[in-house]
């Protein structure tokens, strides 16, 4: 099966009420799909997703000083929270953050006076009596414009957005520096953090992720490639370069390689729906930390931990540098994880149980059941196992997404996306 | 584009292991795979200002493990043994016995018959069958037989050919180390001449080594046979492109 690599899905993103699922792509273009209403009708298409809007959110761009390419591949979205009939993301690809509106049209008004049906200008002498435009149904047309681009702040690769609780800021971080921007300005940021050294060489360490706090809007949390988190407060200082907590766990002696920064490199950090925990993900483990406690995680779950003893090939062939994002579900109970060869794992706190699956067209047809998959990691292999030294390395799925309040989740494996929802009955 | 099952890599997964000296071919030493990873680490380094604009994180990451290989070999000894015998310029004629460096890297790896070389390799491979975790981890169980392995190093290659090697070595971590203010990317992105050699060694170099013990790796990019031309073609394709940009505006 061949695909073109601008298909290639690199973020998925529920809005807040889990009514639109927004996916970006290499390509630089946005789809957005819509959860169908439930009717009691067909009760069988228990709200599927159809595609409600496309639309090319950034192109390919050339810096002429550098002599680089800027890709147009949509690093993140984040939806904006409704406030009005129209919905409203951001979008960013390496250097540039787009406002978009996406809005409805299912009526036009007919019965202009000075122009005709066509759009054509009428002749003003010809015109006899004056009438009132009224407002005709149409077929339903989903426009997508852009309605703010906020560009030329980062210098440095974006890898995330955050929009702030009191829906007015958001942030933008690079490898070095992160943002803060006003909706309702283009023109100028507020540099909130940044960690360039003056001088390049000593540089030993980049911001991998960033968030805002739930609730809290004078609080955000940024990751690094060494493996630690920095919780800031923005009410302490304009630059928030100090921190106001700092998570780190100390190194196990006993797994130490050569290796051991690259696994601890962060490559996502969430807060929970609760805003009392934060949930980062490395190369091999995703952990919980609570805020309140800086010298460890609370829980540790290891996604292929089959893998610890591959890190040189891993390393060889650049799997080592992947970055996979996790997800909480909306009751903060159960965390979701990528891995490789389309797997992707769940893993509840409460039981603590932990589940493989896989999202690929062989092996699930619609509305079938997932199977749970297992790795073999040496010994004998059971029927139903896969061996590590099987595993498809090209097959990584790095972006899921939860629906905020049921249990649907979308999962995109290269070109493709999947859409699980729970069994009913 | 990746090898779908991967085989027993570079110095992962020894199960494979018969315990006799058959069973050393396939270990190759501690001091060999460090160098293994050094060299490859390099060589992404340098491929890294050859793509759309290098991803920083990743290239702070592998600078990162450089500088931690070449602090262990600082503290090992082994650095600054080969650094004193640093012969000074480096030429294209001393490039051939580069190879020959090269060539009898392999060879040890194979475990040709010195003196020393089979107790050395038997003392790691004990420690392989505790350890099943990566091989890199075991640092402090080898300290005792790896002076006996410098031994080896300094008996199996000529002493010119370390040293330029070495030097070479020293010009990259140089430009890593110290030069210009600027940004890092800047730093990997700068086309200097002086490298046009080194990626050839380095080049040559992997794909000696790797053949040594990296059996059935496909995934690495760096073509085999004609490293140099390679080298060209890509320095070249940017002096095109560059040409293009220019034409155009």
């Amino acid at each position: 099966v061949s695909f073109s690599p601008a298909d290639i899905i690199s973020t998925v993103e529920f809005n807040h009420t889990g009514e639109l699922l927004a996916t970006g792509d290499k390509g630089g273009r946005v789809v957005i799909f819509q959860r169908e209403q439930e009717s009691k009708n067909q009760p069988h298409r228990r709200g599927e997703y159809n595609v409600y809007s496309t639309f090319q959110s950034h192109e390919p761009e050339f810096d002429y000083l550098k002599s680089l390419e800027i890709e147009e591949k949509i690093n993140k979205i984040r939806w904006l929270p409704q406030q009005n009939a129209a919905y409203f993301l951001l979008s960013t690809n390496d250097k540039t953050v787009k406002l978009w509106k996406v809005s409805e049209r299912d009526k036009r008004p007919e019965g202009y006076n000075l122009k005709d049906e066509d759009g054509r200008l009428r002749d003003p002498s010809m015109i006899t009596m004056l009438r009132v435009p009224v407002l005709r149904p149409m077929d339903l047309m989903v426009e997508a414009t852009p309605r703010r681009v906020f560009a030329n702040a980062h210098t440095y690769h974006i890898n995330s957005i955050s929009v702030n609780s009191d829906y007015e800021t958001y942030m933008s971080a690079d490898d070095l520096r992160i943002n803060l921007w006003n909706f309702e300005i283009t023109n100028q940021s507020f540099n909130i953090v940044d960690i360039k050294p003056a001088n390049m060489e000593e540089l030993t360490e980049v911001i991998t992720a960033a968030e805002f706090h739930p609730h809290h809007c004078n609080t955000f949390v940024y990751s690094s490639s060494k493996g630690t988190i920095r919780l800031c407060d923005m009410r302490t200082s304009a630059l928030c370069d100090r921190h106001a907590k700092f998570f780190e766990e100390p190194e196990d002696p006993s797994n130490r390689s050569f290796f051991s920064e690259i696994i601890s490199s962060i490559s996502d950090v969430k807060f929970s729906h609760s805003g009392r925990y934060i949930m980062t993900r490395d190369y091999l483990t995703v952990k919980v930390w609570d805020l309140n406690m800086e010298n460890r995680p609370i829980e540790t779950y290891q996604v292929h931990d089959y893998l610890r003893s591959k890190l040189c090939s891993l390393y060889e062939n650049d799997c080592i540098f992947d970055k996979f994002e996790c997800v909480w579900n909306g009751s903060d109970s159960v965390i979701m994880t990528g891995s490789y060869n389309n797997f992707f794992r769940m893993f509840d706190r409460n039981t603590k149980r932990d589940v493989t699956l896989e999202a690929s067209r062989e092996n699930s047809k619609p509305r079938a059941i997932l199977k749970p998959r297992k790795v073999c990691v040496g010994g004998k292999r059971r029927k139903d196992e896969i061996s590590v030294d099987s595993l498809d390395f090209s097959k990584k799925i790095l972006h899921t997404a939860w629906h905020p309040s049921e249990n649907i989740i979308a999962v995109a494996a290269t070109n493709n996306l999947y859409i699980f929802q729970d069994k009913v009955n | 584009m990746f090898v779908r099952g991967l085989k027993r890599k570079c110095f992962d997964g020894e199960e494979d292991i018969e315990g006799t000296l058959a069973g050393i071919k396939a270990i190759p030493s501690y001091n060999l795979q460090r160098q293994s990873l050094l060299d490859m680490s390099l060589v992404k380094l340098q491929l890294c200002h050859m793509l759309v604009e290098p991803n920083l994180c990743r290239s702070v990451l592998i600078a990162n493990t450089v500088r931690q290989i070449q602090e262990e070999m600082t503290q090992d000894g082994t650095w600054q043994m080969i650094n004193t015998q640093s012969t000074g310029q480096a030429s294209l004629d001393r490039l051939v016995s580069t190879d020959i460096l090269c060539r009898s890297s392999r060879e040890q790896a194979e475990g040709k018959h010195v003196p020393g070389y089979s107790t050395f390799s038997k003392d790691f491979e004990g420690n392989q069958a505790q350890d099943s975790s990566e091989t890199m981890s075991t640092a402090s169980s080898v300290q005792a037989p790896r002076n006996l392995q410098s031994d080896v190093w300094e008996m199996e290659n000529p002493q010119e050919n370390k040293g330029n090697f070495q030097k070479s070595l020293d010009q990259i971590f140089e430009t890593l180390e110290n030069k210009s203010p600027n940004s890092v990317e800047d730093l990997f992105s700068e086309v200097d001449n002086s490298y046009y050699d080194l990626d050839t060694m380095l080049t040559g170099m992997m794909s000696n080594t790797k053949m040594g013990h990296c059996d059935g790796l496909e995934t690495f990019s760096s073509p085999t046979t004609t490293p140099s031309n390679s080298n060209c073609k890509s320095d070249l394709n940017e002096l095109d492109h560059i040409v293009e940009i220019l034409v155009e505006s």
